[in-house]
C-alpha cells in the first residue's frame, strides 16, 4: 500500500493522476516557474500601482486638506486626489521612459537627442544590476534553493572587482575582463560558502545567506577604512577610483549613463538560458530542484549541485556588484552604498520573472524603470522614492497569490490556494 | 503486547446504546474520477465488517467521507436511523465514529498521553494541563481492552504496533462505537497482526463495531463477520467469511487472477553480486542491517522477503551506494563496490528501481523523456561534453515508451500526470534500457494496477532469463512466492534464512516474525498461526475459533 | 559499535549528524580554550593587568564591590587550560549528561572573561562589566521579543522571516502615536507612552495578519513572503517617515520614552542586581512575556494544541482542533510581541524614529529562535549572547580596541553561522513548520 489511495485525486490507478504526492521542493519550483498567466501578472502590477497611488494621495497634505471638507466639495477632493497621483506617476513615467516635453523640444530644435533618451538609458542602466542579481536568485530557485544572500554576494563581488580595478595595471580590454571576472569570483566564493554549508552540514541556506549578508556588510565597512581600499586624503568610506582601463565603456556617448553593464546582464541572461535548458548541469540542477531524492538515487551528487549552484548564483550576484563598482553610476568607486537594497529587490525581480531568464530580464527592466523614474518623481513632486519599494513588494505579494488577484477582478478560475499558489518548504525540508 | 487480552471482568459499557451505521448511496467525484459510486454499506452493532478492495478501489475515500474529512457529492450517512452530515472529524467523533488511519495521526514528539488526550485534555483551572489525570485515563482505557502502553513514552520511540494501539485508545477515549481501521495490518509483523486481531475481537465483545479496511484476503476471512467488496468505487458484492479466497479475489479484481507468473526454471550462472557480512547503521546510529551475507548468480531472482522496516530499504541503499555501510563488503562480479558513490555503482551496471517511485524514482515535474534519462543524462549519446541533447533524449523516449507500453499522451508530458503503473514502467524502462550486470528492484508493484503488475512481472522474468540477476525486495508474500527462485527472509536487519522457491507461506511468515529457519519449520508444523488455524477450521466445519 | 544489541528499536528517534551535540560543544570548548591560551595568554607580557569594574557607573550606595585587577597572562593561561580540559572531557563523552549545560556555560563565561581581560590589558581605563552586562540585557530585549514572535508563529507551523518588518512597523507606530499624544515641549504622560506601546503591538499584529493571510489562506511560500513583507515594511516606513513624520517631526517624532525603573531591593544585589533589574518597563515586560510564553507553550492546553498544529496539522484536525484558526491566532499573537519589541527601539530607548532603525535585528531574532531550538528559554540565552556581542563592540570602542570594531560587529552573525552549520542539522524545527495546511 502506498499513499495513493489516501490521496483522493489519485484514487484510481488507470486514470492519470495529478501527482498524488508531489515533493515539497517540486511544489516550490513548480509554483514559481509556472502557475501564472500573463493576465494575472499584469493585473498584479496594476493593482500594486493603484495601492501605491492611494498611498501617495493620502499622505499628501494638499489632498488631505481637501478631503477634510469632502462632503462640502467632493469634486475638489477628487481633483486634488487625481492631480496628486497623476503628477507623481507622470513624473515617474517621464523619468523612466521618455518625457513628451523633451520630445517636442527636440522636434523644435531646443533639446538634444541625449536629453530625449536620457530617461530610458537610465532605466536600462538601473536594470542591469537588478537583472544580474535577479538571475542569481532565479537560478538558485530552480535548484530549490532560496538565495537570500544576493546582497552579500553583491558586496564581495563588488569588493573584488573594484580592488582589481584600481590596484593593478593591465592593458585595455584585458583589465576590464579581469575586473568583471573578479566580480564573478568574489560573489561566487560567498555563494559557495552557503552552498557548501548546506551540502555538508545541512545548514539551511536561508539562515546562512542572511548571516553572510551581515558579515559581508561589516567586511565592506572594515575594508573601506583600510589603506588598501580607502581613497587617500578622504575621511569618509570611499574607495580609490577604478582605473580607466577597467571601467565599463559607455555605449551612447558621455552624456548618457548607459554603459556596458547592460550588455553584461543580457549576456548573463542568455548564458543562464542555455545553462538551464541545454546543459547537463542545468538538467542536474532542475532535477535536484524538482526532486532531490530522485536526483540522488539517479546518481547525481545533490550536495555538489547545491554547492555549484550557489557558486554560480553568487557569481551572478557578484557580477551585479562588479557592474555597479565599475560603472559611471557609482563614479567608478566603492562606497557604503554597495550595501543597498539590491538583495531584496533581486528576490522580487526573480519572483516576478518566474525564475526564468527572459522573465527575469523583463522584470528587471520594469523595476529598473520604477527605480529610475522614482528619482524624477521625488525631485518634481516630493514623493519619496520609497513608494517604489512598496509597489515592488505589493506586485510580488499579488503575483504570489493569484487567487487573490482573480478574486479582486472577479476572474474565473478563482479558488483558494491550490497548486498555483502553493509554495511550500519548511526548515526541515 | 504481552499475549492475549485479559479476561473482561471489570468491564463496564461506555454507553448504554450501541450504534448502527448506514451509508446510503455515497458518491464522491474527483474531477473526472468517480472514487465512490452510490455505495451502500450497513454496519451493525457488535460486528467486524471487512471492507475489501484493491489499492485505489475507493475504500479510503469512502472512509474519509464517513469520518468527515471529505464531503460526499451525493448520498447520506445514517446513524441509528438519523441522517447526519459530517463537516469535520469532530462531527464524526461526536457521532461515535473513530478512525485509525493507515498513516497514523500521531505527533511523534508528544507522549502517548498527550497524543491520546489531544483535543480532550484534562486540565486544571486556567487551562493548565493535568498530567496525572491524563496518565490515569490512558491507563484505565488501555487496561480495559488489554492494550499495554506506557503513557509517558514518546510516540516516536515506540514500535509501529504499539503506535497503532495508541491510535485505537485515542478513538476509544472519544467514546467511539464504530472503529474504522484503515489497512491496519500493512505495517505489522504476523505476530502483531495476531495481537491486533485479538484486540478487534475484544472490541466486538464490548459491543463495538469495527470496520476493517484491507486488501488482504486472508486476514479479512479470519476476522470479519461480514465482508463487503468494492471495486472501482462500486460495491460489487457481499460475502460471508466462509467464502473462498478465490471467490473474494475474483470479486475484488473483476476477473480470476491469482498471482501466477509463467516462468521456466532458473539456470543460475556464476556469482554476480556477493554481499559479505554487511552492516549498516541508520542516521541515529541504530544497526539496521546486521551482518548480512548472500550472493546472487546470473539468471536467478533472489527475493528479500520481510515486513517493511526490517532493513530492506537500507540494504538496497547500501548496495547502490546511497548509504555507507559500517562494515562488510559488496562485490559486483568480484570487484568491490561497497562505499562507492551511487553514480559509480549505476555506471558499473547496476539497475535500480527504488521502493517509492514518487519519492526516489521520478522527478514528477520533468517530462517522461527526461525521466527516462535521469541516470544517464550526462553520458553519450544524450550529452556531448557539457551540452545536453534534448532531441536524442526524445527519440530514445519515443522508442522506450513504445517498447514498454507506457500509456502517456506524449513523451513531453510531466511524469507526475501518469498513473502509478505507468510511472513504474517509466522507471523500469529507464533501468532496463541500460546494459545491466545486476537489477535491484524494490517493491516493484506497490500501488500498481493489476494489468501493469503483470507486465512488470513479465519484464523482471525476462531480465532474469536474459542472464541478468535480479535482487527483488518485496513485502508482498504472494509476489515473492510467484517470482523468486530463492527467498531470503530478513528480520530486524538479519537474514534469518534463505529458502528455495518451494518454501511454504507459514514457514516464511514465521521467519518474517524472526523465528529462525530451523525453528520456523518445526513451529509451523507444531503450532500453526491463528490465521492458518482459522483457515483449517473454515475448510472443515466453520466452527468458532477457540483462542 | 558491535556492543549494541539488535533489539534496539528500529524506529529512528532523532536524526543526528556524525557528531553528537555534546561532542560538538566539547570540541568548540577545546578550540576556544586553545584560542584563549595561545592568543590571549601566551602572547601577553606577564606584567600587564586589566581593570574590570563590577559596579555600575554612577552607583554610589549599597554594597561596595571593588574593581578587579587581573593579571592577564596568568589568568588567560589558567582559564584556557581549564577550558581545554573541560572541552576534552565533554568531547570524549558521547552521551548527554546533566553537566553539559554547566560545562558549556563555564566555557563561554571563561572565554568572555579572558577576552575582556585581554582586551583591557594594559589600558588605563577600566572595563565596566556590570554596565556591559546591563547593556547586553537591554539590547537583548528587542531580540527576545522578536524571537518570541518567531516562536509563537513557528510553533504553530508558520515560518516567520518577517520579524524584522514587524519590529520596524512597531518602532514606527510606537514613536508616532506616543509623540502625537504628547504636546510638544510638554512632559510625556505615561498614557501616551502606553498607547504608543499598544499602537506598536497593533502595527506588528497587522503585518503579522498579512503574513497569516498570505501564508495560510493563499499558501504563499513563507520564506519568500517574509522577505517581501520586510521589503514592504521598510518601504512603507521610509515613505511615511519622509512624507509624514519628518515634516512634522516636532509633533510626530519627539523621541519620547519610558523612564528607567530600578526594581527596589532586587537592583541592590551586588553585580547581578544592576545587570538584571535596571531598565525601563520593556525589560520587565520581556521577563513577564518570556515566562508566560514558556508556561503557555509547555504547560497549558493552548500550548499543547499550538504545538500539535505545528507538528502534525492533519492529526490535530482529526481530533477536532481548528488548524487554520490556531495558526492565525498564533501568527498574530507573535506579531503583537514583535510590535512591542519594535517599540523598544523608539519609545523604549527614548530616541526618535529613523529610517531602518531596526537595521537587521529581526534577522538576529530569527537566528535566536533557531539557535534556541524554538524554545523561549533557548531564545533568551541566544539573544543574550547576541546582545553581549553588540554591547562589547561599543564598549571596547570606548577603551580603545585591539580588534577592529567591524569584526566585533560581525561576531553575532558569525556565531550564528557556526551554530547553524554545527547544530541545526541536529536541532529539529517543528514538524510542519513552513508547510501550508489544506483540507482535502
Amino acid at each position: 500500500m502506498t499513499g495513493a489511495e489516501s490521496q483522493p485525486p489519485a484514487a484510481q490507478e488507470e486514470q492519470p493522476t495529478h501527482d498524488a504526492q508531489p515533493s515539497i521542493g517540486a511544489n516550490l519550483v513548480q509554483a514559481i516557474v509556472r502557475g501564472n498567466s500573463v493576465v494575472v501578472t499584469i493585473l498584479a502590477i496594476a493593482l500594486a500601482l493603484l495601492l501605491g497611488a492611494l498611498l501617495i494621495a493620502f499622505s499628501d497634505d494638499a489632498v488631505l486638506s481637501k478631503f477634510g471638507y469632502f462632503f462640502a466639495a467632493p469634486m475638489d477632493a477628487l481633483n486634488a486626489f487625481g492631480s496628486s497621483v497623476s503628477n507623481a506617476y507622470g513624473a515617474l513615467f517621464r523619468g523612466a521612459i521618455v518625457a513628451p516635453s523633451t520630445v517636442s523640444a527636440y522636434a523644435a530644435g531646443h533639446a538634444t537627442a541625449s536629453q530625449v533618451f536620457y530617461p530610458i538609458c537610465l532605466t536600462l542602466a538601473d536594470a542591469a544590476p537588478l537583472i544580474l542579481a535577479g538571475l542569481s536568485v532565479s537560478i538558485a530557485f530552480r535548484a530549490g534553493l532560496f538565495n537570500i544572500g544576493a546582497q552579500g554576494q553583491v558586496i564581495t563581488g563588488g569588493l573584488l572587482a573594484g580592488y582589481l580595478g584600481f590596484a593593478i595595471h593591465l592593458p585595455i580590454v584585458m583589465h576590464l575582463v579581469v575586473a568583471i571576472a573578479g566580480g564573478f569570483v568574489g560573489g561566487a566564493a560567498w555563494g559557495w560558502i552557503a552552498g557548501t554549508l548546506k551540502a555538508t552540514t545541512g545548514a539551511h541556506e536561508v539562515i546562512t545567506t542572511i548571516m553572510l549578508n551581515y558579515v559581508a556588510a561589516s567586511l565592506l565597512n572594515y575594508l573601506l577604512a583600510t589603506s588598501a581600499y580607502q581613497r587617500p586624503g578622504q575621511q569618509d568610506l570611499i574607495s580609490k577610483i577604478v582605473r580607466p582601463n577597467a571601467r565599463l565603456p559607455l555605449l551612447a556617448g558621455t552624456r548618457l549613463p548607459l554603459d556596458f553593464g547592460v550588455i553584461v546582464a543580457i549576456l548573463a541572461a542568455v548564458a543562464c538560458a542555455w545553462l538551464l535548458s541545454r546543459s547537463t548541469f542545468g538538467f542536474e540542477l532542475k532535477a535536484v530542484g524538482g526532486n532531490a531524492d530522485a536526483a540522488r538515487t539517479a546518481g547525481m551528487s545533490v550536495g555538489g549541485t547545491y554547492a555549484l549552484v550557489m557558486l554560480v548564483a553568487g557569481g551572478l550576484a557578484g557580477l551585479a556588484g562588479g557592474a555597479q563598482v565599475l560603472s559611471t553610476s557609482t563614479s567608478y568607486s566603492i562606497t557604503g552604498g554597495l550595501n543597498s537594497s539590491l538583495g531584496p529587490n533581486a528576490i522580487t525581480v526573480a519572483l516576478l520573472g518566474r525564475a526564468r531568464p527572459l522573465g527575469t530580464v523583463l522584470a528587471g527592466l520594469l523595476f529598473g524603470a520604477l527605480q529610475a523614474g522614482s528619482i524624477t518623481m521625488q525631485a518634481v513632486t516630493q514623493t519619496p522614492v520609497d513608494v517604489v519599494t512598496v509597489v515592488q513588494a505589493l506586485i510580488v505579494l499579488f503575483i504570489a497569490a493569484p487567487p487573490l488577484v482573480r478574486g479582486i477582478f472577479r476572474l474565473r478560475g478563482s479558488r483558494t490556494g491550490g497548486q498555483d499558489g502553493a509554495l511550500a518548504k519548511g526548515w526541515n525540508g | 503486547m504481552a499475549g492475549a487480552p485479559r479476561p473482561a471482568t471489570h468491564r463496564e459499557p461506555l454507553r448504554e446504546t450501541t450504534l448502527k451505521l448506514e451509508l446510503r448511496g455515497i458518491t464522491k467525484r474527483f474531477g473526472p474520477l468517480v472514487a465512490n459510486d452510490h455505495i451502500d454499506l450497513t454496519v451493525s452493532p457488535g460486528e467486524i465488517h471487512g471492507l475489501l478492495g484493491e489499492n485505489g478501489a475507493g475504500k479510503s475515500t469512502l472512509m474519509n467521507v464517513l469520518y468527515g474529512l471529505t464531503s460526499p457529492d451525493a448520498g447520506e450517512i445514517v446513524v441509528d436511523g438519523t441522517p447526519r452530515t459530517f463537516h469535520s472529524p469532530s462531527d464524526a467523533i461526536g457521532a461515535g465514529i473513530g478512525m485509525v488511519h493507515q498513516h497514523f495521526m500521531l505527533i511523534p514528539v508528544f507522549t502517548v498521553a498527550e497524543n491520546v488526550l489531544l483535543g480532550r485534555e484534562s486540565t486544571r483551572a486556567g487551562g493548565f494541563l493535568d498530567r496525572r489525570a491524563a496518565r490515569a485515563r490512558v491507563r484505565t482505557l488501555s487496561e480495559r481492552y488489554g492494550m499495554q502502553v506506557d503513557p509517558d513514552a514518546l510516540v516516536e520511540n515506540l514500535p509501529v504496533g504499539v503506535q497503532q494501539r495508541v491510535e485505537i485508545i485515542k478513538a476509544l477515549l472519544r467514546d467511539a462505537d464504530v472503529l474504522i481501521l484503515d489497512e491496519p495490518t500493512a505495517v505489522l509483523t504476523p505476530q502483531e497482526i495476531d495481537e491486533l486481531i485479538e484486540v478487534m475481537r475484544a472490541l466486538r465483545e464490548a459491543g463495538k463495531s469495527v470496520v476493517f479496511i484491507t486488501h488482504k484476503l486472508k486476514e479479512v476471512r479470519v476476522v470479519a463477520d461480514t465482508i463487503t467488496v468494492i471495486r472501482r468505487g462500486k460495491v460489487v458484492g457481499r460475502a460471508e467469511p466462509d467464502a473462498t479466497e478465490a471467490e473474494l479475489a475474483s470479486m475484488m479484481v473483476g476477473r480470476s487472477v491469482l498471482l501466477r507468473v509463467e516462468k521456466v526454471p532458473a539456470a543460475p550462472g556464476e556469482v554476480v553480486l556477493d554481499v559479505d557480512r554487511l552492516s549498516v547503521d541508520d542516521a541515529s546510529g541504530h544497526r539496521v542491517v546486521d551482518d548480512v551475507s548472500f550472493d546472487i548468480r546470473a539468471g536467478e531472482i533472489l527475493a528479500v522477503a520481510g515486513v517493511q522496516g526490517n532493513g530492506q530499504t537500507e540494504l538496497t541503499q547500501a548496495i547502490l551506494g546511497l548509504c555507507k555501510p559500517v562494515s562488510g563488503a559488496i562485490r559486483l562480479s568480484g570487484r568491490p563496490i561497497g562505499g562507492r558513490s551511487p553514480k559509480q555503482v549505476l555506471r558499473a551496471g547496476v539497475g535500480y528501481v527504488p521502493e517509492d517511485r514518487q519519492h526516489d524514482g521520478l522527478v514528477s515535474s520533468f517530462s517522461v523523456a527526461d525521466n527516462l534519462v535521469l541516470d544517464q543524462y550526462d553520458s553519450t549519446p544524450f550529452a556531448s561534453g557539457i551540452a545536453f541533447r534534448p532531441s536524442v533524449v526524445r527519440e530514445h523516449a519515443t522508442r522506450l515508451v513504445e517498447e514498454f507500453d507506457v500509456r502517456t499522451g506524449s513523451v513531453d508530458a510531466p511524469a507526475g500526470t501518469l498513473s502509478g503503473g505507468n510511472q513504474q514502467k517509466v522507471v523500469l524502462a529507464r533501468e532496463l534500457s541500460r546494459d545491466l550486470k545486476l537489477m535491484v528492484v524494490s517493491q516493484p508493484t506497490r500501488g500498481v494496477d493489476v494489468g501493469s503488475t503483470e507486465a512488470i512481472h513479465r519484464r523482471i522474468v525476462t531480465a532474469r532469463d536474459s542472464g541478468v540477476p535480479v535482487l527483488m525486495v518485496s513485502s508482498e508474500l504472494d509476489e515473492v512466492m510467484a517470482l523468486a527462485d530463492r527467498i531470503a527472509v530478513i528480520y530486524r536487519g538479519k537474514i534469518v534464512g534463505i529458502l528455495g522457491a518451494d518454501a511454504s507461506r507459514d514457514e516464511l511468515g514465521l521467519m518474517m516474525a524472526g523465528v529462525g529457519e530451523e525453528k520456523a519449520r518445526a513451529d509451523s508444523e507444531a503450532h500453526p498461526s491463528v490465521m492458518t488455524l482459522v483457515e483449517l477450521q473454515h475448510e472443515h466445519a466453520g466452527e468458532e475459533p477457540t483462542p | 559499535m558491535t556492543a549494541r544489541t539488535v533489539d534496539a528499536p528500529l524506529v529512528a528517534s532523532r536524526t543526528r549528524g556524525s557528531l553528537s551535540r555534546t561532542q560538538g560543544l566539547g570540541l568548540a570548548g577545546v578550540v576556544l580554550g586553545l584560542l584563549t591560551t595561545l592568543l590571549f595568554g601566551l602572547r601577553e607580557p606577564s606584567h600587564r593587568t586589566a581593570h574590570l569594574a563590577l559596579r555600575a557607573t554612577g552607583d554610589t550606595g549599597g554594597v561596595h564591590v571593588p574593581t578587579l585587577v587581573v593579571p592577564v597572562h596568568l589568568t588567560c593561561l589558567i582559564l584556557g587550560v581549564l577550558m581545554v580540559l573541560a572541552g576534552l572531557a565533554q568531547a570524549t563523552n558521547a552521551r548527554r549528561s546533566r553537566l553539559d549545560t554547566l560545562v558549556t556555560a563555564f566555557v563561554l563565561l571563561a572565554f568572555v572573561f579572558a577576552f575582556l581581560a585581554w582586551a583591557d590589558s594594559g589600558k588605563s581605563l577600566a572595563l565596566n562589566l556590570v554596565d556591559a552586562g546591563n547593556g547586553a540585557m537591554v539590547r537583548a530585549v528587542p531580540l527576545i521579543l522578536g524571537a518570541l514572535a518567531g516562536i509563537a508563529c513557528e510553533r504553530s507551523g508558520v515560518i516567520n522571516i518577517a520579524i524584522e518588518g514587524q519590529l520596524l512597523v512597531g518602532a514606527f507606530a510606537g514613536a508616532m502615536v506616543a509623540s502625537a499624544l504628547t504636546k510638544p515641549a510638554a512632559t510625556t504622560t505615561s498614557t501616551a507612552l502606553w498607547l504608543g506601546v499598544l499602537a506598536a503591538a497593533l502595527a506588528g499584529g497587522l503585518l503579522a495578519l498579512l503574513l497569516a493571510v498570505f501564508a495560510i489562506r493563499y499558501l504563499v511560500n513563507q520564506v519568500i513572503l517574509g522577505v517581501v513583507l520586510n521589503v514592504f515594511a521598510l518601504g512603507l516606513t521610509n515613505f511615511l517617515y519622509d512624507r509624514v513624520m519628518s515634516p512634522h517631526a516636532d509633533s510626530l517624532n519627539q523621541g519620547v520614552g519610558f523612564p528607567n525603573l530600578k526594581v527596589p531591593g532586587l537592583s541592590e544585589i551586588p553585580i547581578l542586581g544592576p545587570i538584571l533589574f535596571d531598565g525601563n518597563v520593556f525589560l520587565y515586560l520581556t521577563y513577564g512575556l518570556l515566562i508566560v510564553v514558556h508556561v503557555g507553550l509547555f504547560r497549558t492546553r493552548w500550548g499543547l494544541r499550538v504545538r500539535a498544529v505545528g507538528e502534525h496539522p492533519t492529526a490535530a484536525e482529526t481530533v477536532g482542533i481548528k488548524v487554520l484558526a490556531t495558526r492565525y491566532r498564533s501568527v498574530i499573537l507573535g506579531g503583537l510581541f514583535a510590535g512591542i519589541g519594535g517599540a523598544t527601539f523608539t519609545i523604549g530607548a527614548g530616541v526618535e524614529f529613523g529610517k531602518n532603525i531596526t537595521s537587521g535585528r529581526g534577522y538576529i531574532a530569527l537566528a535566536a529562535v533557531i539557535f534556541g531550538c524554538w524554545k523561549p528559554r533557548g531564545a533568551f540565552f541566544a539573544a543574550l549572547i547576541f546582545g553581549a556581542a553588540d554591547v562589547l563592540a561599543s564598549a571596547l570602542g570606548v577603551i580603545g580596541t585591539r580588534v577592529p570594531s567591524d569584526f566585533l560587529a560581525m561576531a553575532p552573525y558569525l556565531v550564528t553561522l557556526f551554530a547553524v552549520a554545527g547544530l541545526i542539522g541536529r536541532v529539529r524545527a517543528p514538524g510542519a513548520d513552513g508547510e501550508p495546511y489544506q483540507k482535502s
